[in-house]
């Protein structure tokens, strides 16, 4: 589903060069869930955004559902990542100012659907996450649990193949974290969604398919 | 989408209230006093009473005598314009009248002050004031030098109180009592040319009207009988006037030239300087700079409120939206906010317009909004808004997603 082949990761100032990512391979099969772990600053999130297409490598390449990314513009890589990805994030990135059904409805504005089937997809993917009746609410009215699953319905509302989590439970506690990872177990399980999920907690890690361990930019296991 | 635009929008002026009124008070007084700066030039230029006749009337009000070190410029005498306009063929009636002159006179020892101005018979003829009671002097009293007077309905209201009939009543101006035949309408001060309160025949007055000296008090509408009258008007005026000697010899030249109300009216008496031009430049200068500082000052805002915005962009970049996507919703966001400074601009202007009404600043003036200006003034609102979203929507679609997300 998702093929890396030698990605690298360089970060140029005018003084310093900081290789963040060192010729890194990895293939996700369809339907897989996996983790990748690490101390901080090793490179996890780099990856993610790579692999979410919301940065580029300065070496490598992308492959995703067979598809090469490298020669992509903006509005193809828009587009692209509208159709196929979903993001989750570690400090949810909510819009405040819209409410939570609005928030939910956000990827479908960028495709040609109507306001009736947006409600209607939010609606159950809010349901899907047991929010069902928070629709009316703003993100500020919620738990940080709560929040997170709004984000979640907002990943799943598209009916992306991939879901790309960052920390998805970083900031949450260990219960309100549990309740997190079944979630995303649950969407693996019974959607086939591929998952690839950064985090630091070794239990949730284990949870998973498959874990990646990087250290320094580079895969270590 | 639109929807979900407009819902943010609203969200985001909520949010921040300070920069809201800040954005909003620049558009709208701007739209004020552009709306108020229109009504005054439009009904300065654009209001024809009494001079309905405009499109075949020629205005002459300058003479200007240089030579190589000196120059004079003033209005014209009564001779002068008598006797060159009276060598004319094409014009069919002429009017000549001086410009208002001040005095004070006394009611019940209270001090009212008084412009009148001196005219000839046909002045009457030439323009259309509205007489609200009796009629102008004819030729036979002018020729009579008869003290009769015409007056506007604002100094009846003065001078007599609330009256109903004055026609036959005695006025005095200058230490001399007139008999009152006529009442007409106000003209506002602002068309200076044909502005005053007291209407007199020119024989009565005490200077010398008959000197032959060219600089006067005096100035003459040429009535022609078509638009097409004009030119041939012109090029008759010319050619008399270049045929004029000059008076003494020091000088040279002598210009003077019989122009449209326009140039007539922001005429400066200098042949090296257009008024045309410096009006024009005075108020064009004006405008854009007007019109350019709420525009800077809303880019700068704008820049800081869509940076804030970050995290949201970054979010909507990484579910699908193109910087092209994100360039139009910040220009929607930005058109409501211009927009609605263009209303609460456009109630302020009618307050505005209002007041200075109430105010009497100036005499006669009666401004009111032109509804032409008003959609022109809601065009400039939405160029506002155009002008002020771009460049911060172009700068924060070209953000980093993961830049943006971080920040």
């Amino acid at each position: 589903m998702i093929r890396l082949q030698n990605i690298e990761k360089v970060y140029r100032t005018d003084t310093i060069e900081t290789l963040a990512l060192n010729s890194v391979s990895l293939d996700i099969a369809k339907g897989e869930f996996l983790s990748i772990m690490g101390p901080s600053g090793c490179g996890k999130s780099t990856l993610l955004n790579i692999m979410g297409l919301l940065d580029a490598p300065s070496k490598g390449e992308i492959r995703i559902d067979d598809q090469k990314t490298g020669g992509m513009n903006d509005k193809q890589l828009a587009q692209f990542r509208n159709k196929k990805l979903g993001f989750i994030f570690q400090s949810y990135h909510l819009i405040n100012d819209l409410q939570v059904l609005d928030n939910v409805e956000l990827p479908l504005l960028y495709r040609d659907t109507t306001a009736k089937q947006r409600r209607e997809l939010a609606a159950e993917a809010l349901e899907k996450v047991g929010l069902a009746n928070r629709l009316k609410h703003f993100p500020t009215q919620l738990s940080g649990g709560q929040r997170q699953r709004v984000a979640i319905a907002r990943a799943i509302v598209g009916r992306p193949e991939i879901i790309l989590a960052d920390e998805p439970t970083g900031n949450l506690d260990s219960a309100m974290g549990n309740e997190i990872m079944e979630i995303l177990l649950s969407l693996n399980r019974n959607d086939g969604t591929t998952i690839v999920m950064v985090t630091h907690d070794e239990n949730m890690a284990h949870k998973t398919h498959r874990l990646v361990r990087l250290f320094d930019g580079a895969q270590v296991q | 989408m639109l929807k979900n635009y407009f819902k943010i929008a609203i969200a985001v002026l909520k949010r921040r209230k300070f920069f809201t009124f800040i954005s909003l008070f620049g558009i709208s007084f701007t739209l004020t006093i552009l709306m108020v700066l229109t009504a005054f030039i439009n009904k300065v230029i654009g209001d024809n009473y009494p001079d309905k006749k405009r499109d075949r009337s020629l205005y002459i009000n300058r003479i200007q005598e240089s030579g190589d070190n000196n120059m004079m410029s003033s209005t014209l005498s009564y001779y002068f314009l008598s006797h060159y306009t009276g060598m004319m063929k094409t014009p069919a009636k002429v009017a000549i009248s001086s410009m208002f002159k001040g005095t004070n006179t006394y009611v019940n020892n209270k001090k009212i002050a008084v412009n009148f101005k001196y005219t000839n018979a046909e002045y009457w003829d030439v323009l259309d004031y509205d007489f609200t009671e009796g009629k102008p002097f004819n030729k036979q009293q002018v020729t009579n030098a008869d003290r009769v007077a015409i007056i506007s309905e604002d100094m009846k209201r003065q001078y007599f109180g609330d009256v109903t009939t004055v026609v036959g009543k005695y006025i005095e101006a200058d230490n001399v009592d007139y008999r009152v035949i006529g009442v007409v309408k106000n003209v506002p001060v602002t068309n200076y040319m044909l502005y005053s309160d007291i209407y007199l025949p020119y024989t009565v007055s005490k200077e010398d009207y008959k000197s032959k000296g060219y600089l006067g008090a005096y100035m003459a509408i040429l009535l022609g009988n078509s638009p097409g009258d004009i030119p041939k008007m012109q090029a008759e005026y010319e050619s008399i006037i270049s045929r004029v000697p000059v008076e003494r010899k020091e000088f040279k030249h002598v210009y003077s030239h019989a122009n449209t109300f326009f140039r007539s009216y922001v005429d400066t008496g200098n042949e090296k300087q257009s008024g045309v031009f410096i009006v024009v430049t005075a108020i064009s200068i004006f405008v854009f700079i007007f019109t350019l500082l709420p525009t800077l000052n809303l880019v700068n805002i704008n820049i800081t409120r869509i940076m804030e915005r970050s995290s949201e962009i970054g979010v909507r970049k990484a579910f699908g939206a193109s910087s092209k996507t994100l360039v139009y919703q910040f220009l929607v966001e930005n058109l409501i906010l211009t927009m609605l400074g263009g209303v609460i601009g456009t109630v302020l202007s009618i307050f505005a317009l209002y007041a200075i009404n109430n105010a009497n600043l100036i005499d006669n003036l009666e401004l009111s909004i032109n509804f032409t200006v008003l959609f022109i003034g809601l065009l400039v609102c939405l160029v506002f808004g155009l002008l002020s979203g771009v460049y911060p929507a172009w700068r924060m679609s070209k953000l980093n997603v993961v830049t943006a997300l971080k920040a």
